[in-house]
């Protein structure tokens, strides 16, 4: 069984039924953000709350990215999009499919987490992404 | 607070010089711009640089190399707006009676490809994130989404550009293209293709400011950066991707710089505004209130910006045409525009100018306005 670890710590955890994001809802402003940060970006406040998102998400604005992008290390073309989550955060991520007739807006997507890369010593690098719900 | 005034610009063509230094590139600028002015060595008392990729004390090895240094130099990063913020520091600092006059310069060497940025930490670059593009690409699906705007008036903005930058000796690409070439051209991203994006390159610019009356007068130098909560949630680091209810950089600069200059859009006479891309082009211009607000596909298709039209928007071709450093790309316009006023712009002069307004806006977010009166 091969190793594996998250692409950066606190982005997402795994559930029984799916992954979830770590989002973060401000105790004092209520508003929602991503990666989860002690501090609301919106209005300042300390103490933010971490709130579990996902797995469900609504696409928004998609793209396909054809060539690699500086220090990314997946298999290209990918999907690229803003992905609307309940409590009407919105999300910059990769989309796992990549061919834009098969994407449109408001399309139901699904969270996942899965191996993007692999370490130069074997370990498997887990990152998240959507996946359409319909094939 | 005391009238500002250029007394002088230079400028090194933008374009790719693998023989030069970025030094060279800075020291070709500051050069002519004091040459322009007629002010003697060392007249300035203070100077500003604007770069993004230049290095440590990149504005500092200019002016050792041309035996100028002993003012205060601070080197500026703004993103896109580096400029722009350096030339807001600028007017600020001679506005409030601090110096007579300074230096404001901008460099740039952009690394090749797409830009590697600092910006992203080295997660997202792995996970696909730093894909600069691609988030052009959504803005512009965004923007047709909401308005009118159709892949032919992108094309068209570009080619308007093109066909301005004919006439810019000071341009890296000089060649008219048709709505159809540049419709055929790759795509990067979609909606946007190859053609409909500028290149980054090398160049720098430099501006004098005095507070000796000469023609032309900085009627407004506003900075603004974005609003809480105008980036993602995902704190995505362009503004105005899918943010609802608060305003774009572009839209708080020009409010200050309407406010400071006492002018609207309606006064305007020629432009020079960020395009990036040929969707940036239209925003920025609904964002200046050159056009109603999801009316920039009609502004297009009427011919908006073109340099027979009533409001001319980049007659040096825009980034576009000129490419894109960083550093320099705000003081290239405001030279640009400097020449409008003066009625030097040549075959690309905008007959009888005398407000022109300069804007860039990018990574931070950043956005800057300029204001130039004549």
């Amino acid at each position: 069984m091969p190793a594996t670890r998250a692409i950066s710590e606190g982005l997402f955890v795994s559930a029984g039924d799916g992954p979830r994001l770590l989002a973060a809802r401000c105790v004092a402003c209520g508003k929602l953000s991503f990666p989860a940060a002690p501090v609301c970006p919106y209005c300042g406040a300390d103490g933010a709350r971490e709130t579990r998102v996902g797995p469900a998400g609504r696409l928004y604005l998609y793209t396909a990215v054809l060539s690699r992008p500086p220090g990314y290390r997946g298999e290209v073309p990918y999907g690229f999009g803003v992905v609307e989550l309940e409590g009407g955060l919105r999300v910059i991520a990769r989309l796992t499919e990549s061919r834009l007739e098969r994407l449109r807006p408001g399309l139901a997507l699904s969270l996942v987490v899965e191996p993007l890369f692999t370490d130069d010593d074997g370990t498997a690098v887990l990152s998240y992404a959507f996946r359409p719900e319909e094939a | 607070m005391r009238p500002v005034y250029v007394a002088g610009v230079g400028l090194h063509p933008f374009g790719r010089f693998a023989e030069k230094s970025l030094t060279a590139l800075g020291m070709h600028a500051v050069r002519e711009a004091l040459a322009d002015a007629r002010v003697g060595r060392g007249a300035f008392r203070a100077a500003f640089c604007g770069t993004v990729y230049g290095g440590v004390a990149a504005g500092h090895k200019v002016l050792t190399a041309l035996g100028l240094a002993g003012v205060p130099i601070v080197n500026v990063e703004a993103g896109c707006a580096s400029g722009g913020a350096a030339l807001a520091l600028g007017a600020a600092a001679v506005a409030s009676g601090r110096h007579d006059c300074v230096l404001v310069f901008g460099l740039e060497k952009m690394p090749r490809g797409i830009i590697r940025s600092s910006f992203f930490e080295p997660w997202r670059e792995e996970a696909g994130l730093a894909a600069t593009p691609a988030y052009f690409a959504l803005r512009a699906q965004r923007l047709m989404r909401e308005s009118d705007v159709r892949l032919e008036d992108l094309a068209r903005v570009s080619a308007t550009n093109h066909r301005h930058g004919v006439a810019n000796p000071h341009a890296m690409y000089r060649k008219a293209l048709s709505v159809e070439e540049i419709l055929a051209s790759p795509v990067v991203c979609e909606p946007l293709r190859l053609l409909m994006l500028c290149a980054p390159n090398e160049g720098a610019a430099a501006v004098v400011l005095s507070a000796r009356p000469t023609p032309v007068r900085v009627a407004a130098a506003a900075l603004r950066s974005h609003h809480a909560g105008s980036v993602l949630g995902e704190h995505t680091p362009l503004s105005g991707l899918a943010d609802d209810g608060v305003p774009t950089p572009t839209e708080m600069a020009a409010a200050d710089a309407w406010a400071e200059a006492g002018l609207g859009p309606a006064d305007l006479h020629v432009v020079e505004l960020q395009d990036t891309d040929a969707a940036r082009a239209i925003l920025s211009a609904e964002e200046l209130g050159l056009c109603a607000k999801r009316a920039g596909g009609r502004w297009v298709r009427d011919g908006g910006g073109e340099m027979s039209s009533r409001l001319p928007v980049n007659p040096s071709g825009g980034l576009l045409s000129k490419g894109e450093p960083l550093g320099a790309s705000a003081l290239g316009q405001v030279v640009e525009l400097t020449w409008q006023l003066r009625g030097a712009a040549g075959p690309r002069q905008v007959p009888g100018a005398r407000v022109a307004l300069a804007h860039t806006v990018g990574r931070g977010a950043n956005a800057c306005v300029v204001i130039l009166t004549r």
